[in-house]
């Protein structure tokens, strides 16, 4: 069976329709992404499957457990890390792990094998408080307490935000391992770069489900010829570029233009003939292969 | 029982590393008490006055004499002219001016009918109200003294006041006191917390934890149980060591009386966090729906028996005012618990009308 179930989920507040119709499962075991921009709903399909809000329409089995009805023995099974940081800041690191370790039943010692590996990295600052950690360190400390009762389900709410990009690799690195342990992992971001980290990805953009599959499968739809150009002058290069007619997308990437045409309509020569006449000096063309952002730009237009 | 220890435990870390909250728990009640004690008091002595005097015989001078001696007045200044009365009060050190009229004695002697003019300062009503009272006490008093000597016939009032036979104010104000810092300090930092927790998003992680809302609920208000009572304590001590003023009746009654009445401005102060998301708000709440009632409509300022019939309401049902009957019953008339078992049953209904109240507006979910 699989850990999460979801189907047909929506939930309206006033006006706004938040999530509109939501299926989609999580099997056990599986780092399950959710990519989207600010505002597209996952922090309130988070807090459905956490139990903190009811759905308008629809039912969320976690590990075969109804959201609304069985919420109590949901607690005791998921962790969660919310997107905002959301510990004590003036108790110290030793005294948050150690309190979450309480309320949840178990102590650090018991389950300190699972979060080792993490812990470690802030155990020597466990007399600092919350407060004063860095970003990082404060993402590790909310990670470890959403652990320390050893859940079967792990609900991150955009964890990296905000976070250093080694930090971030690093943070990954550790989902990774956690996963290993059997653990299902449910994680939301707005980077999309991170989304080949995970087995399978689903793209939400305002309250719909765009597309669930394996990174791999994602590239693979891609439908375009995909050029990358580049020239001395960036800024200018993509207006012009937008001008250019028969243009399909133009996304800056890097130092580069990710650029793609419509049906038939662009090649390598009167491209740089086009570039060559607006003045553009440095001028590189080359056929690029689609990445997972490409991929998402393109469903999200 | 272990998961609720734990999160009583982390409600003292917040409280003793906070020396805002500190402060407000142990400075404010010292504080307080010393400031009504010493500064806000109706009690007059010393008053300065000014004595403008047109007979200057001897009638005149013994009700001067009688006067200044009371202990109430000082002699500011003698006048010697009408227009020098506005002059003393506009200087602003004379509350009060006495004026005895030409011949004083004389008209006395021989028509019994002698005029004296006394003018307040009534910027301040209440004093002024005050000082023209006791003087005109003073000046009965000697009328009664020369009518006995004429008259044998007279009616004279012997007047005890039973129970603070002082007439202290300080006995007033430390049952109101009392009632009005416990208020405070429950209600407002309960329901501080426990908003706290919800601005900083940790009431998210408590929720989705398997704390129950009672423990959540009690582990947040057990702390404050302890710190009020001290506070009680404080402010009973400080009452008889500093002011005098006496525990005549039981003191454990006491203490288990303010204990409930903590016990009640605390559920109040969740029930006002259930309602509000917001710090602010709450402070709010707590300062103006719950000191401004406390302070005015329960007696302890202004008695309940001169307001208007409708406000009367509105006082029977501020629990403060049953706390301080309650109080001023064991302090200072040393009553038993027998007098006292209706307020007391009102207090224990408003508790436990307020915690399942509580419970049942706690969120189980975020909306």
């Amino acid at each position: 069976m699989p850990a999460i179930i979801v189907e047909h989920i929506a939930k309206h507040f006033a006006r706004v329709k938040a999530l509109n119709d939501i299926s989609f499962s999580v099997e056990k075991g599986e780092l399950f992404g959710f990519i989207g921009p600010d505002g597209a709903g996952k922090t309130t399909l988070f807090r459905i499957l956490t139990t903190l809000l009811i759905p308008d329409e629809g039912k969320a089995l976690v590990n075969g457990l109804d959201v609304v009805k069985d919420f109590r023995k949901i607690r005791q099974d998921i962790g969660y890390m919310p997107g905002r940081f959301s510990l004590y800041t003036d108790l110290s690191v030793e005294e948050n792990l150690n309190f979450y370790a309480t309320v949840f039943g178990t102590t650090v010692a018991e389950n300190y094998e699972l979060i080792r590996d993490i812990y470690i990295q802030i155990e020597p600052f466990k007399k600092r408080k919350a407060g004063k950690l860095s970003g990082g360190m404060k993402q590790k400390l909310a990670l470890s307490c959403a652990l320390i009762h050893k859940p079967s389900v792990l609900i991150l709410d955009e964890p990296t935000t905000g976070v250093d990009a080694v930090s971030r690799l690093e943070f990954w690195e550790m989902l990774k391992r956690l996963q290993k342990s059997g653990i299902t992992i449910v994680v939301a971001t707005p980077y999309m770069d991170e989304a080949s980290l995970c087995d399978r990805v689903a793209l939400i953009q305002a309250g719909k489900l765009m597309t669930i599959s394996t990174p791999s499968e994602v590239i693979k739809t891609y439908p375009w010829k995909l050029f990358s150009i580049k020239s001395d002058d960036i800024f200018s290069l993509l207006n012009d570029l937008r001008a250019y007619p028969g243009m399909h997308t133009v996304f800056a990437f890097g130092q580069a233009a990710h650029v793609s045409f419509k049906e038939g309509l662009g090649d390598e020569e009167s491209m740089k003939k086009y570039l060559q006449g607006k003045g553009h000096s440095g001028i590189t063309i080359s056929p690029a292969v689609a990445n997972i952002e490409d991929c998402f730009m393109e469903l999200m237009i | 029982m272990k998961r609720f220890l734990g999160f009583v435990v982390k409600e003292f870390y917040h409280i003793f590393r906070d020396y805002r909250t500190l402060l407000i728990l142990f400075g404010l009640p010292a504080i307080q008490l010393l400031l009504f004690g010493f500064v806000i008091t109706n009690e007059i002595k010393d008053a300065r006055i000014a004595i403008f005097d047109q007979s200057k015989d001897e009638v005149t001078r013994r009700i001067s004499e009688k006067v200044l001696s009371s202990g109430y007045f000082i002699l500011d200044k003698n006048l010697s002219s009408y227009k020098e009365i506005e002059q003393v009060f506009r200087q602003g050190n004379v509350k009060l001016v006495l004026i005895f009229g030409a011949d004083f004695s004389k008209k006395l002697d021989k028509t019994g009918n002698a005029r004296v003019q006394i003018i307040g300062d009534a910027s301040d009503p209440n004093t002024a109200n005050i000082l023209v009272n006791y003087l005109q006490g003073i000046l009965s008093n000697y009328l009664i003294s020369l009518n006995a000597r004429k008259i044998p016939m007279q009616i004279i009032p012997e007047v005890r006041m039973m129970y603070n036979s002082q007439m202290k104010g300080v006995y007033m104000f430390v049952p109101g006191l009392m009632a009005m810092l416990l208020m405070l300090i429950s209600a407002l930092m309960t329901s501080l917390s426990i908003t706290k927790e919800k601005e900083l998003g940790t009431m998210e992680l408590l929720l989705v934890s398997p704390l129950k809302p009672i423990q959540i609920i009690l582990g947040k208000v057990f702390p404050y149980v302890f710190l009020a009572f001290i506070d009680a304590c404080i402010i009973i001590i400080l009452g008889n060591t500093v002011f005098g003023v006496p525990v005549v009746g039981s003191v454990a009654l006491l203490l288990f009386e303010s204990l409930l009445f903590i016990c009640m401005a605390l559920s109040l102060g969740i029930l006002i966090s259930t309602i509000t998301n917001s710090q602010q708000i709450a402070m709010m709440i707590s300062l103006v729906a719950l000191m401004l009632p406390t302070i005015l409509l329960s007696g302890f300022i202004f008695p309940v028996e001169n307001m208007p019939l409708v406000l009367q309401w509105f006082c029977h049902i501020m629990p403060p005012k049953y706390f301080i009957t309650i109080i001023k019953s064991i302090m200072l008339q040393g009553n038993g618990f027998r007098y006292i078992a209706f307020e007391t049953g009102i207090l224990a209904g408003f508790t436990l009308l307020f915690i399942f109240l509580s419970v049942r507006k706690f969120k189980i979910r975020l909306a």
